[in-house]
């Protein structure tokens, strides 16, 4: 288990070297240049442009520029932006902790909804609850999420006036917990999906029937028997699941006004801000690392068959 | 079981009627707030975003920063509605005969908001520091006119100088301004926030007091929560003539004018910069009597690469053709749902010397001349256009109109030639990569007709991006610049402007307009020809 786990670390660095020097690259090639477009529509003044360019270290070629960035990544330096000369670490520091609130709630909510609304679909396959989960899921799955967030906005929001129509303070956990159901609300959908169908699928396997022969009582055998057995492909999702939620809230962000990740690397994709994109992507590919790796350790406790040496 | 089936049935269904009647909502409502109370200490919140730079007046271009900038300082001059110079924080600005040395005095007793005097020396030291390549101030270039800028901002390298030669101080409330080439209409620059002046404390420590500015403005910056809101407060110690009706301003920010449109109809926020162009068909119905449709000066044209090919020995006439082709009523009012109006000219309105129909009858549509013109020309080279523009903006539409209109009524083919976003159009425009055709915008830098000329259209000029080039033009634009007053500058920028229907450098299509609203919460809010809200005249109802 140990040396599995250190194993699974060290393979982290190459995977983390690559995927930072492929985003690096790629904002590279983007057409646009980030420090003439602090003019706009204007003419540029030329000996600004030189100075900004050297300031931010622009003017070196490439491989040095990376090699300057990863040298300040562990030293905990993330580089200054291209407008406004900020550090990265500051927009980041910023960034994460609304993301994190936001993915938080989306997660729970997708996992404990999703959970129940597909255990109770397995058991009951084929009845009228049944169907009426599946419809829902089909519902929810083929609905755009813009559209989802656009209509409770609207309704929640401008008719109702439950809520206001966009977040006013971004760290203020009531106030996200709308986006967080439109967020969380497709996740729940395949969540519900994927636990029916592995419910439904080992209801009619032998540890089951062997359990039911031995006369243990109902709920046991479902939340013990049955759940535990079928969780590994709602494990994997959920998990993976983690690092989309906090960087593909791109539109649920946009709509409800939400300064998040998905925000922040929108906007610097947009300004061609090659430093906050980097650093954006570090952070999360780190995240999805470790979620992947929780998730494999997982799968030991859920399946004593499935062993790390 | 039956029952519960139908009974879930009913419940979906009233979720997607719900969903459906959400679009009928809103409405004007405006009508009963005649009577309200004024709140003297009230705050005016404004849909804004997060500034790209710090808070410094000579690093800030874009319109997050500026908004704030100009509710904190205050400059030299200011300028009305009709583009005429009014004196803010200067009791005069006059020049010499040649207009080549422009005196400065001073209305005395001014203050920062920390007490520390505004005099001539505290312009001049804030000039000099801006003008200075190493302080990085974006905006420098504004100081060009000025005699002894190349020796402290040479075009490349360190420079030589600290100071201006052209500035001199004469006593406390006075100082001169050396210009390098005498222009008539200098004191239209002064207005623009690149010229606000600096207590000492910045010129010290500009990384601080970029982050909590202090300036001599109606307004005093209280706090910056970034990304959420910068708040200032109405400050006693005012001087001018902006003394705010209302106890401050809340600028929000927001990432989406979509979402800053759904906060403004809830009254979560009093107004924002420009409705977002999916409303510009509702917005007028949604706010009432608080929509607001007002002139900016701004204009749209689109405007032959001359550098190329198809371009390059063409007769004019094929341009004049094309312009005389496209329907620029019938585009405003259905594309534009009447929120844009048709050009006259280059020059856009509200500014000193704007003239109508400098353009004449090439800009209006003909489609018998129009085709008599393009044939007499010997016909557009290819018989094909294409118009660039930006992707990440909505410009397709209207795009698609005119080529629709060019199309129809010439028989030439034309299409849209989009390019991802702002800033892969602006690298192309930069590097003359343009196919035929780009689409270019102009808002005001100063309200004097000769921005929109001599900057944009001058041969070789940094701003003239088609390489387009007329020698009487060019002629006629030195001696505007050579006129003894503005008035008699502005006359002979119109002669210029006039000149350009023979050359079109581009071609007129449409001017802008502000298309905001304002919530309940306030009496009423204005906007001035460079697109800003008047904040500090808008007075908030009590809660």
């Amino acid at each position: 288990m140990g040396r599995y786990v250190a194993r699974r670390l060290l393979q982290m660095i190459p995977v983390f070297i690559g995927t930072t020097l492929l985003i690096f690259l790629m904002v590279n090639v983007l057409p646009g240049d980030p420090v003439r477009a602090l003019w706009g529509d204007k003419p540029p003044d030329p000996a600004q442009v030189a100075q900004i360019r050297h300031d931010r270290g622009l003017d070196l070629p490439l491989w040095e520029q990376y090699l300057h960035y990863m040298r300040g990544l562990f030293q905990g330096d993330f580089g200054r932006t291209i407008a406004g000369n900020r550090p990265v670490l500051d927009e980041i520091s910023r960034a994460f902790p609304v993301s994190m609130r936001l993915a938080a709630m989306a997660w729970t909510f997708e996992l404990v909804v999703g959970i129940v609304l597909g255990v109770v679909a397995g058991i009951r396959r084929g009845k009228v609850i049944d169907t009426a989960v599946t419809l829902f899921t089909l519902v929810v799955i083929s609905v755009p999420i813009f559209v989802i967030g656009l209509a409770c906005q609207l309704y929640f929001g401008n008719n109702l006036g439950w809520i206001t129509p966009t977040v006013q303070d971004s760290t203020n956990l009531g106030q996200l917990m709308v986006p967080a159901l439109v967020l969380g609300m497709v996740g729940l959908a395949y969540v519900a999906r994927l636990t029916r169908t592995s419910i439904a699928e080992n209801r009619s396997a032998d540890y089951i029937r062997t359990a039911t022969a031995k006369g243990l009582p109902r709920r046991r055998i479902i939340t013990v028997h049955l759940l535990r057995n079928s969780l590994i492909p709602v494990v994997t999702y959920l998990g993976t699941d983690i690092g989309s939620l906090m960087a593909g809230a791109v539109v649920t962000e946009g709509i409800f006004n939400v300064t998040g990740v998905g925000n922040l690397l929108f906007e610097a994709l947009a300004r061609r801000e090659g430093a906050v994109i980097v650093g954006i992507v570090t952070v999360l590919v780190l995240v999805y690392l470790l979620a992947s790796l929780l998730v494999d350790l997982l799968y030991a406790v859920l399946d004593p068959r499935i062993r790390y040496a | 079981m039956r029952g519960a089936k139908s009974a879930k049935w009913v419940a979906i269904a009233g979720v997607v009627s719900l969903a459906a009647t959400a679009c009928g909502g809103g409405g004007d409502n405006g009508s009963d707030n005649a009577n309200r109370k004024i709140d003297p200490k009230g705050i005016v919140s404004y849909a804004n975003g997060e500034p790209q730079n710090s808070l410094m007046p000579a690093n800030t271009m874009e319109a997050y920063g500026s908004v704030v900038i100009d509710s904190l300082f205050t400059g030299l001059v200011g300028y009305d509605k009709s583009g005429n110079i009014t004196y803010e924080n200067a009791e005069s600005v006059t020049p010499n005969d040649d207009n080549s040395v422009w005196t400065v005095k001073l209305k005395p007793g001014w203050t920062f908001h920390n007490g520390e005097k505004v005099t001539a020396k505290t312009y001049v030291d804030t000039w000099n520091w801006d003008a200075n390549p190493a302080n990085g101030q974006q905006n420098s270039a504004w100081y060009r006119d000025i005699e002894g800028y190349d020796q402290v901002h040479p075009a490349k390298g360190k420079g030589k100088a600290k100071a201006m030669s052209g500035l001199k101080v004469v006593d406390d409330n006075t100082f001169t301004i050396k210009l390098a080439n005498p222009i008539p209409y200098f004191a239209y620059k002064l207005a623009y926030s690149s010229f606000y002046p600096l207590p000492s404390g910045a010129l010290k420590d500009p990384k601080k007091f970029g982050e909590n500015p202090v300036g001599n403005g109606p307004y005093k910056f209280k706090s910056w929560d970034h990304k959420k809101s910068i708040q200032v407060s109405a400050w006693d110690g005012y001087k001018g003539q902006s003394k705010p009706k209302n106890g401050g301003i809340n600028f929000k920010a927001y990432t989406s004018p979509q979402a800053a449109y759904n906060d403004l109809r809830s009254d979560n926020v009093d107004t924002m910069p420009l409705v977002p162009d999916s409303e510009l068909a509702n917005y007028k119905q949604d706010f009432g009597k608080r929509a607001i449709n007002t002139e900016f000066s701004a204009i749209n044209t689109i405007n032959p690469a001359y550098y190329t090919k198809q371009w390059k020995d063409v007769d004019r006439k094929v341009v004049q053709g094309l312009s005389m082709a496209i329907d620029r009523d019938t585009i405003a009012k259905t594309t534009f749902f009447g929120n844009r109006e048709p050009a006259t000219g280059w020059v856009a309105k509200g500014v000193k010397g704007y003239q109508p129909d400098a353009c004449g009858e090439y800009c209006k549509f003909n489609p018998a001349k129009a085709k008599q013109f393009i044939k007499a020309g010997g016909g557009v080279p290819g018989n094909k256009i294409s118009i660039q523009y930006n992707a990440d903006q909505p410009h397709k539409g209207w795009v698609t109109a005119v080529c629709n209109s060019i199309t129809k009524t010439t028989g030439v083919k034309c299409v849209g030639d989009p390019v991802t976003d702002f800033q892969a159009d602006t690298e192309i425009r930069d590097q003359k990569k343009v196919k035929s055709i780009y689409r270019s915008g102009w808002v005001l830098d100063y309200p004097f007709n000769g921005n929109f000329l001599a900057d944009l259209f001058g041969t070789g000029v940094d701003g003239n991006k088609g390489d387009f080039s007329d020698p009487k033009f060019d002629g006629l634009v030195k001696k505007a610049d050579k006129a003894k007053t503005v008035d008699e500058s502005a006359k002979l920028y119109q002669a210029a402007e006039k000149e350009l229907r023979n050359t079109m450098p581009g071609i007129p299509t449409f001017y802008n307009k502000v298309n905001s609203a304002y919530s309940n919460n306030v009496k009423k809010i204005e906007f001035d020809q460079a697109g800003d809200p008047v904040l500090w005249n808008v007075e908030v109802f009590k809660k």
